[in-house]
């Protein structure tokens, strides 16, 4: 059975999750076999220790199985006209060798996917997303002359992050001392390559490193080996997502509803409606949405804010409701945790307009403690985000530790 | 004896009315012309040891608040959800069907990987379709022309739910009610077997094609139903069919009804204006305040009614009802399971339906035949063996396998069905299921062969249409069954309709047996507490 399923196309369904090309390393590594399924692939929830993972995104270096990030490659001559015209940011002014945070929309201006743009030459881009997009990606290079192709399974990638990180690619034989946030850079490994950008979903200092499967083994040999004096570890879903809540980073379908998964009509956001007007280039040409977006922000039609709490207390508040003078219902947590880093407890929100600026907001909770409920009405003010934001994220040469 | 209610026709939706008016304190009969009960919704042993789904065979648009007032599983009532399912390709490979959204999605991947990354928005796209449409099923539609307060709430009602979407919503709403499946579905798709699988739902039962316009939105009619909260699960009810309408029988019994078997109604009985009673077959008369027609419309007004009682607009739109018939079935016991020469060993998906139907293109072919008055040379067919997981139908080892069959018009080149054309009939679906699985008709232990002309002897449905009348937007909602009649009521006093020929139409779904009870009651102003509200769509 086992010779069958590795030659048989068919047989698929007999493992609908697959394993990252990472994954005889994480599956020994991981001590209480916590996995959960994301985009098709088992992946670690942790590997035995939430809250020394999270130490090592803070304190160490931590690496972090990016494989199940959809991939898609765009090539041809238009192709930074075409991102120009599906994404909101100027993707031809992003310089070959870097990297930005983007969104794209549809025709309502309502937010379809966020990811990071990769230039990796004049016509070469790759995208990297949470959701799959190819009828849209291909339908929006009509009249382009652009190549799209879905690449997930053709690279191999791994996040480093924590302060430690320069050190430990420093150790590995990488010299990124000059490489600055959002660029990337190739280097010669195992016979192949491994491309090394700046770039994460921390808010600390870190970097991705991106391969093809053939390589990925020995690349996550290579790095442990280096990064051992540094208390180089892997961690799970769960440490990564204290982080990013803590650098105030979104996810697709956590902290928003991509419209075209919205099954009711009012779920759909407009960037302003994340608090992502900040990339939105009007002046770039038309793009996907733009008539509508210009419409929201000359009319402030927008309807919900997507904001930071402070919360009081250290009881953490995901999944609550918020009020205003506490009855008058406002909004929702969408990710909440206390920061080990910020020692703070902190909540990202969707809060309707004009309530994001009302003050006097209040969280409820249920905290369940030996199976009683402890209701709480907790104050809660908007704050700006990032929670977390250490200087050594920018510094450039990185300072070693 | 003088009933509250006669209902005539032991079909699901029949039982589910005299559940609930026995339930709320009548007097009730369901009179059923057959020696067993259940309608369409009917199991018999017509092979030594095999239970059949002799007509509908599967489960899911059967209200869970009717099982949950009705107490269905206490008398008896499992319903198994199943999984897999494949359309098998003229090229030897096939495209299977998963619960599980990366197999499903990997598994399009391996036709097509555009459509496997389609399939999302698709499933938004019929899901929103679906929410807007399922509040309708267990309400009265109101009548547009009535002045009544309550017609005037309805109607409001059903203003708001439509002036509650966005303009693009309602664009999109009304394009779907109308337009063909095969142009829906180009929209999303482009691999013509992934096409043709999302389109088996929207011909069913109905005398059109894919290609037709109005075929879409019955992809929705059997989209929108759920096994246990799983909204578009299907499953097979435990011991067959039938079981529902046992289930039903058992609840009815167990509330102080009656149910009579093997004896037809001959006529209707209408005493200066109003519905009496009936005439049985035998000459035997039974009485009540009331008769409530679980037969299809034609059946009950133009067979069993005289025509003089009724008004001749009234009588000249029931004539143009349709309710073509469309479909055959082909209950099978077989010796072993086939091997479909496609399918991986131990294969999952032959829990599911099968389809031998791998285009729209071929899809329609088999309707050209229909339109020539022909049954198709190469038909579309829903194939199932439920006792792939409901062992208890058949001996251990064996199986029984259903086969519904489009498309099998109503007379052949207008002329009755003959014993001959219903054995070509039968042979054109064997021979297909035989080039897929070699050695499958060797297998055969028994075959029972339902054209129109069986199912509309045996069972009742007139033309033998499955549905009581097609589902096509001309005939829905305050249009089904004609303009003005749509509540349940009929120009006759005390004489109801509460078959799928009324809103909102059929499937084994039992919403138009209760909405009748309930139109019933609240004429009676008798209390309805034991019948729940329709669950919330959130």
């Amino acid at each position: 059975m086992n010779v069958m399923k590795t030659t048989d196309p068919r047989l698929h369904y007999l493992t609908p999750l697959k394993q990252t090309p990472f994954h005889p390393r994480t599956a020994a590594e991981n001590r209480l076999n916590d996995w959960g399924p994301w985009a098709g692939y088992t992946t670690a929830l942790s590997f035995g220790d939430t809250a020394m993972e999270h130490s090592a995104i803070r304190n160490t270096a931590s690496v972090y199985d990016l494989c199940p990030m959809v991939k898609y490659r765009v090539t041809g001559p238009d192709a930074a006209a075409y991102l120009d015209r599906l994404t909101v940011r100027n993707a031809s002014k992003l310089s070959v060798g870097g990297v930005h945070y983007t969104i794209w929309c549809d025709d309502a201006g309502k937010v379809i996917d966020d990811g990071t743009l990769f230039r990796l030459g004049p016509t070469d881009y790759r995208i990297c997303c949470q959701e799959r997009h190819l009828p849209w990606l291909l339908d929006s290079a009509i009249g382009y002359e652009v190549a799209i192709v879905e690449e997930t399974e053709d690279v191999a990638a791994l996040s480093l992050q924590g302060p430690c990180t320069y050190s430990v690619l420093k150790a590995a034989g990488f010299d990124v001392a000059d490489l600055k946030p959002f660029r990337m850079r190739t280097f010669p490994f195992d016979g192949g390559e491994v491309m090394i950008s700046r770039t994460g979903f921390t808010g600390d200092l870190g970097y991705e490193l991106w391969t093809t499967p053939a390589h990925a083994i020995a690349l996550w040999d290579h790095l442990f080996a280096a990064g051992a004096p540094w208390g180089i570890r892997p961690i799970g879903t769960h440490a990564l997502d204290i982080a990013r809540i803590e650098a105030g980073f979104i996810i697709t379908n956590l902290d928003f509803i991509p419209v075209d998964q919205a099954v009711r009509e009012d779920r759909a956001r407009s960037p302003f409606e994340l608090g992502l007007e900040w990339m939105v280039d009007f002046d770039k040409g038309h793009f996907t949405g733009r008539r509508a977006l210009l419409k929201e922000k000359v009319n402030k039609s927008s309807k919900w804010a997507l904001v930071g709490l402070d919360i009081d207390g250290n009881v953490s508040v995901e999944g609550s409701i918020i009020y205003q003078n506490g009855k008058t219902e406002v909004g929702t947590v969408t990710a909440a945790c206390w920061s080990p880093s910020a020692k703070r407890n902190i909540a990202l929100a969707q809060v309707r307009r004009p309530y994001h600026e009302s003050g006097n907001l209040f969280v409820e909770v249920y905290a369940l403690r030996e199976l009683q409920y402890a209701k709480l009405m907790l104050p809660a003010r908007v704050c700006e985000r990032p929670f977390f934001a250490p200087p050594r994220r920018r510094t450039t040469p990185p300072a070693p530790f | 004896m003088i009933y509250d209610a006669v209902i005539v026709g032991a079909g699901h939706n029949g039982l589910v009315a005299a559940c609930y008016l026995a339930r709320a304190g009548l007097k009730v009969c369901v009179v059923e012309k057959n020696d067993w009960i259940g309608g369409a919704a009917v199991s018999r042993e017509l092979y030594p040891g095999f239970t059949y789904s002799n007509c509908s065979y599967v489960a899911s648009l059967f209200r869970p608040e009717i099982m949950r007032d009705l107490e269905l599983p206490k008398f008896g009532l499992q319903i198994l959800p199943y999984e897999g399912g494949a359309v098998f390709m003229e090229n030897g490979d096939y495209l299977g069907m998963h619960r599980d959204h990366d197999a499903n999605r990997r598994e399009f991947a391996r036709h097509s990987k555009r459509d496997a990354e389609a399939y999302d928005r698709y499933a938004r796209d019929v899901l929103r379709h679906c929410r807007f449409i399922r509040p309708m099923l267990l309400r009265t539609a109101p009548d547009p022309s009535s002045f009544r307060p309550r017609d005037l709430s309805e109607l409001a009602w059903l203003g708001k739910q439509m002036f509650g979407l966005s303009e693009a919503a309602m664009y999109d709403m009304i394009r779907f009610w109308t337009m063909s499946i095969g142009d829906f579905l180009d929209e999303y798709f482009e691999h013509p077997t992934v096409k043709a699988y999302q389109a088996v739902a929207s011909i069913i039962g109905t005398a059109l094609g894919p290609m037709s316009p109005g075929t879409a939105y019955v992809l929705l009619h059997h989209a929108m139903g759920d096994v246990d909260g799983n909204v578009g699960a299907w499953g097979f009810a435990r011991g067959g069919m039938g079981s529902i309408t046992k289930a039903l029988k058992a609840s009815l019994e167990a509330a102080g009804g009656e149910v009579r078997a093997g004896n037809g109604v001959e006529k209707i009985l209408i005493r200066n204006g109003r519905a009496v009673g009936v005439a049985l077959e035998n000459g035997d008369e039974v009485h009540g305040k009331r008769v409530v027609s679980n037969m299809d419309v034609k059946r009950t007004f133009l067979r069993h009614v005289d025509e003089d009682e009724l008004p001749g607009d009234f009588v000249k739109r029931v004539k143009a009802f349709k309710i073509r018939g469309s479909s055959g079935k082909l209950n099978i016991a077989l010796d072993c399971a086939p091997t479909f020469t496609a399918l991986p060993p131990n294969s999952p998906h032959m829990k599911g339906d099968m389809h031998f139907t791998d285009s729209i293109e071929k899809m329609e072919r088999a309707y050209d035949d229909w339109k020539a008055g022909h049954y198709s040379a190469d038909p579309f067919q829903d194939m199932m063996i439920p006792t792939m997981i409901d062992p208890t139908m058949t001996p251990p080892g064996k199986h029984f396998m259903s086969c519904f069959v489009q498309y099998a018009p109503p007379k052949i080149e207008g002329n009755d069905w003959t014993d001959a054309d219903r054995d070509g009939f039968a042979r054109a679906c064997l021979d297909q299921i035989e080039k897929y699985a070699p050695g499958f008709k060797n297998s055969i232990l028994h075959v029972e062969v339902r054209t129109p002309r069986e199912l509309e002897k045996e069972v009742g449905l007139t033309e033998g249409n499955i549905f009581q009348g097609e589902l096509t937007f001309d005939q829905l909602l305050f249009n089904r069954p004609v303009p003005g009649c749509a509540q349940y009521r009929s120009p006759i006093k005390d004489l109801w309709i509460c078959g799928s020929s009324t809103h909102p139409g059929g499937g084994v779904m039992g919403a138009p047996g209760r909405n009748a009870a309930s139109e019933i009651l609240r004429d009676l102003r008798a209390p309805t507490k034991d019948m729940s509200e329709a669950y919330a769509v959130l």
